[in-house]
């Protein structure tokens, strides 16, 4: 039984990673249609930036979970302004292609520059050790990581139902078009959702750093889950993507625990059973196409 | 029957001669002001032209149809004036200012207010919200108390998901909507379009009421009997041409006529 919570909560924990990256890869698949296969590279950079902060500027976790998602919110601004504007217009498939590239672009300029063995990052003074909760022995940087998503989420979603600029985002997302025709300048939010949706990979990548190894690859099969989180999550719900997210974790952590063989199909599993059942995803709006 | 006289280009041309013929536009005169102009308007889908030059004026506080078949070009003529559809030539014109340059948000904000035909109502929008959503872009803008007087259904459901209100509900909040931002040249595209008499009704009540404002309306209809209720000049849109330039009289004169031209 103890075993069985401490593996919840580090899917819980896990989860939250994936759950804060997904709602990133939702807002910028609705508000620009653009499929961000870079996600998981910003993720890593969020990581790596950490760690690079910590050895060469002596900048500490606390610091950097303020301080990355800010320098990744620049690098998204920068990224839509340079490439991926250009590319709105057409085919989605051209973004989608457009990001793939910039993936294997920045992934390799992390190689060259850190090399391919982990770099170091240790969990933050006041987070190590355990604590018992009854007879149980839980990790209290798990803990925090998943406070710390669930909250972001929160915040995210009260952004997004209770102020003006949540209410033209979602507008939005349902329609560009139709959105533009009522008077609502739809071009003027592409830039700070892209790097919004940036920040928080990153903002993942920081919480990730102390309990995975920093490498340039460690976003490689980060995206791939993240895809199947939002097909199960239904693509373009934001709801959807945190709850599938957190869901994800959860399965990936058990099946680790219980079926370690097939720890990689489970997720795959489950997507197709959400496929199956309810194509649009668990959240998704069913559209008569 | 009708059917057997479109079905080559040969005998349509025929047609449209005869019925664009005989000074029809004689009880048609344009208003003295005109708000919306539209001049030598072409429309293209890739390759497929399907409005040819299309010139069209609404003036103030006048009620304008487009009336015409299905695929007659009616929708495009309004998304082309919206800035939604872009591969057009010609000058459409809004108050004497060229919007040829202007995106479609610019477009709303001068005072064009679009009512699609799908209504366009935001699912994960509540009623208040997409009511809210347009900023108001002139002064005789309704007040939201003003439009949850005026339709006291919105007022109730305000709470709700957008698309959770009814069919003739959301025609309503798409209505109120415009009228909640203060466009002055609304575009509706069939807002009758499946809805029961009472309701349609309702519509014509309220087209008269911003007619009285100084609003002027573009109003795309198949429903003829509501469309001469409520219009002063109509035109007929046939395979992207009009063909046809009437005043409420003459339609009403010519109904049967018309009406076994549109296939009705
Ligand atoms: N998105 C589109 N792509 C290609 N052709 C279109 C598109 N929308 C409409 N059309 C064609 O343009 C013509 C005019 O359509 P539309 O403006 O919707 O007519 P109406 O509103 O009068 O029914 C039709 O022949 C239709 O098939
Ligand atoms: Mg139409």
């Amino acid at each position: 039984m103890s075993e069985f919570i401490q593996y919840t909560l580090q899917g819980l924990a896990a989860g939250g990673f994936y759950a804060l990256s997904a709602l990133g890869l939702a807002v910028i698949f609705g508000v620009l249609g653009v499929v961000n296969f870079s996600h998981g590279a910003c993720y890593m950079l969020g990581a790596v930036l950490s760690a690079v902060l910590l050895a060469e500027l002596n900048v500490g976790f606390w610091a950097a979970l303020v301080i990355v998602p800010i320098l990744m919110f620049g690098f998204g601004v920068l990224m839509e302004r340079l490439l991926v504007r250009w590319l709105l217009e057409l085919d989605p498939l051209y973004n989608f292609l457009l990001t793939f590239g910039l993936t294997l672009v920045i992934v390799e300029a992390v190689k060259q520059r850190y090399g391919v063995s982990g770099l170091p990052y240790q969990v933050p003074a006041g987070l190590g050790g355990q604590v018992t909760v009854g007879s149980v022995n839980l990790s209290v940087y798990a803990i925090f990581a998943c406070l710390f998503s669930v909250v972001v989420c929160v915040a995210v979603g009260l952004l997004l139902t209770k102020t003006r600029i949540g209410m033209i985002v979602r507008a939005a997302t349902e329609s560009p078009d139709r959105t533009r025709a009522l008077g609502i300048n739809v071009g003027l939010w592409v830039t700070p959702v892209f790097g919004f949706g940036i920040a928080l990979a990153g903002l993942a990548g920081v919480l990730a750093a102390p309990t995975r190894a920093i490498t340039a690859e460690m976003g490689s099969n980060f995206i791939i889950i993240l895809f199947a989180v939002v097909v199960i999550g239904g693509l373009g719900s934001i709801l959807g993507a945190v709850v599938a997210g957190f869901l994800v974790g959860l399965v990936e952590a058990y099946g680790i625990a219980y079926a370690p063989t097939y720890a990689q199909i489970v997720i795959f599993v489950l997507m197709a059973i959400v496929v199956l059942v309810r194509p649009s995803g668990l959240f998704g709006r069913e559209e008569v196409a | 029957m009708s059917d057997d006289t479109t079905d080559t280009a040969g005998t349509t041309t025929t047609e449209q001669a005869s019925l664009s013929g005989a000074g029809s536009t004689a009880g048609a005169e344009p208003g003295p002001s005109r708000m919306l102009e539209v001049a030598g308007l072409s429309a293209w889908y890739g390759e497929a032209r399907v409005l040819t030059d299309v010139s069209i004026d609404v003036a103030p506080g006048e009620v304008v149809t487009l009336v015409g078949r299905n695929g007659a070009g009616k929708t495009t003529l309004l998304r082309s004036v919206m800035g939604l559809h872009r591969q057009t030539e010609g000058t459409i014109t809004l108050d004497g200012t060229d919007l040829a340059k202007r995106s479609a948000d610019a477009r709303a904000r001068a005072g064009i207010g679009w009512v699609p035909d799908d209504r366009g109502i935001y699912a994960s929008l509540t009623v208040a919200e997409n009511l809210l959503l347009p900023p108001v872009v002139h002064a005789d803008a309704w007040p939201l108390e003003r439009v949850y007087e005026f339709f006291p259904v919105l007022h109730e459901r305000r709470d709700f998901p957008g698309t959770k209100l009814s069919g003739g509900e959301q025609q309503m909040l798409a209505m109120a909507r415009v009228l909640r931002m203060g466009s002055r040249l609304l575009l509706l595209d069939e807002p009758s379009e499946g809805l029961a008499p009472v309701i349609v009704q309702r519509i014509g009540e309220i087209i008269r009421e911003i007619k009285g404002q100084g609003v002027g309306v573009l109003l795309v209809e198949q429903n003829v009997t509501f469309a001469r209720a409520v219009a002063d000049r109509h035109y007929l849109l046939a395979q992207g041409k009009v063909v046809e330039h009437l005043g409420n009289d003459d339609f009403k004169a010519r109904e049967g006529e018309l009406l076994t031209y549109l296939g009705m």
